[in-house]
């Protein structure tokens, strides 16, 4: 076949439109995270008393974390789909960072070092780095489906970038079930949950998604 | 034509429809990428004898991928990332390790190549390793120029199944371009 004629088969296919891998992706994280929410409400369920816990700033500032964590990795991961990312990828996770440091310091700097340690510790740490991997699988699914329309620049990058959005889709949902609120506990156990998912993301992505 | 950048424009008109513009740009295309192809396999010591073949595949990945192009962005960035992924992935195979970098040649068309008069070898085996429908729509609308709707007609099937077909032969294309030359 001569370059000319594939390209006469090239324009003879354009015609079909496709939705931008953007709203392919949020498709798919809705489809993925209905099962998770299953999942969820079979197995967890919502803390009983979510009602006053909406009304602590703790509680809020931790769903206003994942919920960033979210919007950020979403972010990253349409931006690892591309052969031309504009600029360091990772770049789009700095104001997570700043968020996750101020949380820490001022949590550190309003409750006397004495109950540190119970914070970090909490009570549902073991919960939390089961739950969440859990919750992950099928968002993570999802979302590596999408991205094979895509051509990442690296692969296991963007894998690994698919691994975190399901991760914070996950804990978004788990966030509803914890009581512990600390930011210290949080940034670390969550933190920690997250990184089996980015890993198994990182791994599948890198022969997935070559093109 | 005299810069890259200027393709932009034609993938625009060819994503609101318009053939013509997108058979241009797939020409121009081509022609640029048969240039940087072949320098960069010079350069990394190989000869030019893969080169249309590393064209067409890169050519394919345009086409299937080219919704990840943000039309907000220039186009010659877009263009670059994707010959550079193919031809590190084509050097790759082969062995060689070393980082490829087309940055710095040219972006003018001006230094474009003219394909050679021989259809190359392995592509033709890859068109016969497609399944037999699927081979058979694409050597009719790519070898004798037919239109979809009319070899639809010819092979009684729709128009919508002809072009779904096209598609995943294209696709399976793309699969056996980077598999089947290890």
């Amino acid at each position: 076949m001569k370059t000319e004629q594939l390209v006469e088969a090239l324009v003879a296919d354009r015609a079909a439109g496709r939705r931008p891998i953007s709203m392919a992706l949020a498709a798919a994280l809705a489809l993925g995270g209905a099962v998770s929410l299953v999942l969820f409400l079979v197995d967890l369920g919502v803390r009983a008393d979510i009602g006053p816990a909406l009304a602590t700033w703790r509680f809020d500032l931790k769903i206003a974390m994942v919920l960033v964590a979210f919007s950020l990795a979403f972010a990253l991961c349409l931006d690892c789909a591309r052969p031309d990312p504009s600029g360091p990828p990772m770049r789009r996770l700095l104001p997570l960072a700043a968020l996750a440091i101020l949380a820490v310091v001022v949590e550190l700097a309003i409750v006397p070092g004495t109950s540190w340690g119970a914070r970090l510790v909490g009570s549902n740490s073991l919960i939390c780095l089961s739950a969440i991997p859990l919750l992950s699988i099928a968002p993570l699914a999802a979302v590596l489906a999408i991205l094979k329309r895509g051509a990442p620049a690296s692969p296991a990058l963007a894998g690994a970038a698919a691994g975190l959005l399901a991760a914070t889709s996950g804990a978004t949902l788990y966030a509803f079930h914890c009581f512990d609120d600390s930011p210290l506990f949080v940034v670390t156990w969550y933190s920690l949950a997250a990184i089996p998912v980015i890993a198994a993301g990182a791994l599948v992505g890198r022969r997935l998604l070559r093109w | 034509m005299a810069d890259l950048d200027d393709l932009s424009a034609l993938m625009r008109s060819a994503r609101r429809g318009d053939d013509e513009a997108y058979r241009r740009l797939l020409v121009a295309v081509a022609a640029w990428l048969r240039g940087v192809v072949r320098r960069g396999l010079v350069s990394a010591g190989r000869g030019a004898a893969d080169c249309e073949d590393i064209v067409q595949e890169t050519l394919l990945a345009v086409h299937l991928k080219r919704d990840t192009w943000d039309e907000t962005r220039p186009i010659a960035p877009w263009l670059r990332a994707i010959a550079r992924h193919k031809l590190a992935d084509h050097l790759r195979r082969r062995g060689f390790t070393d980082h490829v970098d087309i940055d710095d040649h040219a972006d003018s068309l001006e230094l474009a190549v003219q394909a050679d008069a021989a259809s190359s070898l392995e592509s033709r085996q890859i068109l016969a390793s497609l399944p037999e429908r699927q081979r058979r729509i694409v050597q009719e609308i790519s070898l004798e120029g037919r239109g979809a709707a009319d070899v639809a007609r010819s092979l009684g099937m729709s128009e919508g199944a002809v072009r779904v077909t096209l598609h995943r032969a294209l696709k399976a294309l793309a699969v056996f371009y980077r598999q089947d030359r290890r």
